[in-house]
């Protein structure tokens, strides 16, 4: 990358830095004239000095006030044609700078995904963020202006002077006549003022870096006191911070006293001298006049000069830090991850490493001259003491870590000079702790499979001209072209003939790293949506059906769950449940907070509940402060029981003692909100409160029809009612299949009612469908919606899924308990039968199973071999047995 | 079952005769009523116990595991408390209790448990009474069983 921000702008803007000139020069002769005009106005179009009226302008004759209005109008027509250039360099500079930054950012997060892995020991994510992102922001507006602002406002002010120096070169010598003064200072000050932004920068970037760090490991600021420590090194930082602000603004404010200060004295030199020489009669008024409007112009482009310089420097300081970052030893070509080769080559063989030789940063020898040759149709343990070396040798065999000498040769090819396209598809990796992207759990998996956009997505009329000026924005920018709405999975590799063969080949690898249970219930709790997915709704509805008839014909079940009928309350759903009679889509019919709802307000008035309700709520209310009022505020009955949070549980006991139980009709409104929020959450079979009779249950399920015809146009989207025979695309696929409530009170009902679904998925064969669905499930940041196994799970199947010629794996199971680990080893020793698998453990005895077993020791490796050979003739195999 | 009518049974319970009333709401309040269906297990023999029932309505058998199967050494209705030695003492269930009939039950928790027990002694002293009056069971079985062994010989 260039390291001088100026030679980085010609590099890529080279072109529009010449347009924007020639525009800026463009402008200048329209800018004289506005400055001449006034003069021209003022001692011949007003005061009629050295011009006689009626005058003769291109044939036509002109009286003095004809002749007012011509300049006049004039005028108003350099005003226009100024601010038209303006306007034309200003959206032209924007435009250039907002490329540039593109193509910066672009090239920087190229170099991220470049950098070799020791970097990001060194480098944390609280650095690289901010540099990207904001650090790099004012250098877009920089680029814009580099060159077309100081030619544009220089010109500009030599405009001005001119015309100050034609009028009177006297009072141009003394409007001026303090700019070599401020020239030579401003600068001084200014480089103070930048080094301390220098610094002030490097501050921010570790102040980011201490509050990522906070996030991260804020369980163990929890779990050992250490918030003060934590908030006092955090004060530090920011008080260093402050200091450096503090300097900032004493100087700063400084050269702005400095610079006012001197543009203020062009007036009284004008107002002195031009003024004496008026009196004298050696200067017209106008030309005055036309002299103090001139300098006063040049007060704006003198500014923007000295502001331009400041900027100047605050670029070139910031664009060389952030270059320096991002240019760590050892990193990779940019071709070694752009070269796609004509063809893969099939990694087979035998693997060749030979004097492979690795340091970490402080200079110390972790593989020291290590040499091995193994068959690449074999499975092979790796094992060794702990800083043996094994995991480096995992790094360097998966191509993370170039070793700093030696030979690594697979088959024909040659692994250490090979592009990332051969080493990445036909290598997979797994450590201790896969990293989960913030996406879905399919994408997750296919992620190993996405390395090119290799089926082009069509696009007709407005949608091919957005591709189509997306490309040529991206290659204005040096970015990346490729679609990211194209299909990227390459199903060659992963030996599938479609989308179809791959989910069918998904299913086969989530069982073989025991996760399809796990994602089958992600699927249940997930949503489909039945416009895209008609199948599969219609299969939930016929499980649905399938379901209740089990149900009907099982006499101890039948109590176990209440199916949502239409006309009937609902006893173990919520009131607030019973009247929506859905399931909420979005805010409006918050279950929580239905009595806030104006419409439902309505309902329950219409439906003559109102009264009732605002006497249960008076019930509940008095019933739970009976029951809750000596406990303790955090106690956890509150949060489990309560219908009143304990913050709020004064505020009722205080209004209960206000407010008279027969005078329920003329309470405050808030009073009222109050008591009506209570009821909608009562369950009666829940709770047995004993304050919902039949009566008003009935009144409910009343005012449930009215709720749904009357419903305004504007909320029918805020609700999906339950509907015996349609697909709710609000809830998920479970409740959709159970479609009722399970009973409250009856011993291990959700257990026996999941063994009915059970059975039903298993007898409509609807478990692959689920799975499916499960795959659309959306993990979180770093996957935090699944549990840390899961994860790894995932990671495993996603570096299997794409069938590599070598998968290593570096301890990548030793987080799971024994029975999963040895489940696992065992189905991926068999699919990996006359594949190379290699697998980094830390447990000889788990070798038996394998082909080959490599014992490493000090960097090297010690000895190779069958388990069996080395069992029977190997002492620091016998020797690691004995350990394990 | 309203909470008025549960209130009403479980103060029928020695165990809580001396509570308040208010309290016994609580404690109906944030505790389940399980029913189990004829043979559901309410607890099995060996796993780990979280919770007492109060037995309200219907019969279990209690069974412990024997080597030579199972052995049903009591039936338990209305009003008798099971399963409350597992969350006193952290040891696994040790007897499993099936429902005879069908059974109404309140569960009552761990913490709900210890939280009455700690800030009612009467409650606890009672609880004494009940334990005491089962060892004096228990030993006179053991004492009948010994006989009967010796009688054998």
């Amino acid at each position: 990358m260039e390291h001088n921000i100026y030679k980085y702008i010609l590099r890529y803007s080279k072109k529009q830095q010449i347009i924007l000139t020639i525009m800026s020069i463009l402008s200048f002769p329209a800018l004289y004239y506005y400055l001449e005009l006034p003069k021209l106005i003022i001692n011949q179009a007003i005061q009629a000095n050295d011009i006689s009226f009626p005058v003769e302008y291109v044939g036509v004759e002109f009286d003095q006030t004809a002749f007012l209005y011509l300049m006049v109008g004039l005028f108003l027509l350099m005003v226009i044609v100024n601010q038209a250039f303006k306007y034309v360099i200003n959206v032209y500079q924007g435009i250039t700078g907002e490329r540039m930054l593109r193509r910066l950012r672009y090239e920087l997060y190229c170099r991220i995904l470049r950098f070799p892995m020791p970097t990001f020991k060194k480098k944390s994510q609280g650095e690289i963020i901010p540099m990207i992102t904001s650090e790099v922001e004012p250098l877009g507006g920089f680029i814009g202006e580099a060159f077309a602002l100081p030619i544009f406002q220089g010109g500009y002010l030599l405009v001005i002077v001119s015309f100050l120096i034609i009028q009177n070169w006297i009072m141009a010598v003394a409007a001026i006549a303090l700019y070599p003064l401020q020239a030579y200072f401003i600068p001084k000050l200014q480089k103070k003022v930048n080094l301390l932004g220098k610094s002030r920068v490097k501050l921010v970037r570790v102040l980011s870096d201490q509050l990522g760090e906070s996030v991260s490991g804020v369980e163990e600021v929890h779990a050992h006191d250490a918030s003060s420590t934590m908030r006092a090194h955090f004060s530090n930082q920011l008080d260093k911070i402050y200091t450096v602000r503090y300097r900032i603004y004493l100087l700063k404010f400084v050269i702005k006293f400095l610079n006012n200060f001197i543009q203020q004295l062009g007036p009284f030199f004008f107002y002195g001298i031009g003024g004496t020489m008026v009196i004298n009669g050696t200067l017209e008024v106008g030309t005055l006049v036309a002299a103090i409007g001139a300098h006063k112009e040049m007060a704006a482009p003198w500014k923007e000069l000295l502001a331009y310089y400041q900027r100047r420097e605050d670029a070139r300081i910031k664009y060389e830090q952030v270059i320096e970052q991002f240019e760590p030893a050892g990193m990779r070509d940019a071709d070694n991850q752009l070269i796609e080769p004509e063809e893969i080559p099939h990694l087979q063989g035998e693997l060749v490493a030979s004097n492979i030789e690795l340091s970490d940063d402080t200079g110390s020898k972790i593989l020291e001259g290590l040499n091995t040759r193994f068959k690449l149709n074999e499975r092979i343990a790796v094992i060794g003491p702990a800083g043996s070396g094994r995991e480096a040798l995992t790094h360097v065999l998966a191509r993370l870590i170039d070793p700093d000498r030696g030979r690594l040769m697979a088959g024909e090819v040659n692994m250490l000079t090979a592009p990332e396209a051969i080493v990445g598809r036909k290598i997979s990796y797994v450590g201790q702790h896969g990293y989960v992207f913030n996406s879905t759990l399919g994408e997750n998996l296919f992620f190993g499979l996405k390395h090119r956009p290799l089926h082009e997505k069509s696009y007709s009329d407005d949608a091919a001209e957005e591709r189509n000026a997306y490309i040529k924005n991206a290659e204005l920018t040096g970015n990346s072209i490729d679609d990211i709405d194209a299909d990227w999975n390459d199903y060659a590799l992963a030996g599938v003939p479609d989308e179809e063969g791959l989910k069918a080949r998904a299913l086969e690898v989530l069982e073989m790293v025991d996760l399809s249970d796990d994602v089958y219930r992600l699927g249940l709790r997930s949503t489909i949506d039945p416009q895209e997915a008609p199948e599969s709704a219609e299969l939930v509805l016929a499980a649905r059906r399938r379901f209740f008839e089990k149900i009907e014909n099982d006499p101890s079940l039948k109590n176990m769950i209440e199916a949502f009928e239409q006309d009937k309350y609902n006893t173990n759903a919520s009131v607030a449940e019973n009247l929506l009679f859905g399931t909420p889509v979005g805010d409006e019919f918050d279950l929580d907070r239905m009595a806030e709802n104006n419409y439902v307000q309505k309902i329950i008035e219409e439906a003559d509940l109102t009264e009732t309700f605002l006497r249960m709520g008076y019930q509940v209310a008095t019933l739970m402060i009976e029951l809750f009022a000596d406990l303790p505020p955090d106690h956890e009955f509150f949060q489990l029981y309560g219908f009143i949070s304990s913050d709020d549980l004064p505020e009722y006991q205080a209004m209960i003692s206000r407010i008279d139980s027969e005078r329920l009709d003329n309470l405050r409104e808030e009073d009222r909100i109050r008591f009506m929020s209570l009821p909608f959450k009562v369950i009666p079979s829940r709770h047995r409160l004993g304050v919902l009779t039949d009566d008003i249950e009935e009144k409910i399920v009343a005012a449930r029809h009215r709720f749904a015809e009357e419903l305004p146009p504007h909320l029918k989207d805020s609700v999906a009612f339950f509907d015996a025979d349609a697909y709710n695309a609000a809830t998920n696929l479970q409740d959709n299949i159970l479609f009722g409530k399970i009973a409250f009170g009856f011993a291990q009902a959700a257990e026996k009612i999941g063994a009915v679904l059970a059975e039903v998925v298993e007898e409509m064969s609807l478990r692959s469908t689920i799975i499916e669905v499960g795959l659309n499930f959306t993990v979180g940041t770093a996957g935090a919606r699944l549990n840390a196994t899961q994860r790894q799970k995932l990671c495993i199947a996603r570096a299997i899924i794409k069938n590599p010629d070598v998968l290593i794996l570096n301890q990548a199971t030793s987080g799971f308990d024994t029975a999963t680990q040895t489940r696992l080893m065992k189905n991926i020793l068999e699919e990996f039968k006359g594949r190379c698998l290699i697998w980094s453990l830390d447990h000889a005895e788990k070798t038996a199973n394998f082909d080959y077993v490599l014992i490493m020791r000090g960097g090297r490796i010690v000895e190779q071999g069958s388990p069996q050979k080395l069992k029977e003739s190997s002492a620091p195999y016998k020797e690691l047995l004995a350990a394990s | 079952m309203s909470l008025k009518e549960e209130v009403e049974i479980l103060r029928q319970i020695p165990l809580f005769a001396k509570i308040e009333p208010s309290k016994i709401k609580l404690l109906a309040f944030t505790s389940e009523r399980l029913t189990f269906q004829p043979d559901d297990l309410v607890c099995e023999q060996g796993d780990n116990g979280d919770a007492a029932y109060f037995i309200m309505a219907g019969e279990a058998d209690v069974i412990v595991d024997t080597p030579s199967g199972p052995l049903t050494v009591a039936t338990l209705g209305k009003n008798d408390v099971v399963g409350e030695i597992a969350i006193l003492i952290d040891v696994p269930r040790t007897a499993t209790i099936k429902a005879k009939t069908e059974l109404t039950t309140l569960k009552i928790t761990k913490d709900v448990f210890f939280r009455m027990v700690t800030e009612f002694p009467e409650m606890a002293v009672e609880m004494m009474r009940v334990l005491a009056e089962r060892l004096v069971r228990t030993t006179d079985d053991l004492q009948k069983a010994k006989e009967m062994i010796h009688k054998d010989n």
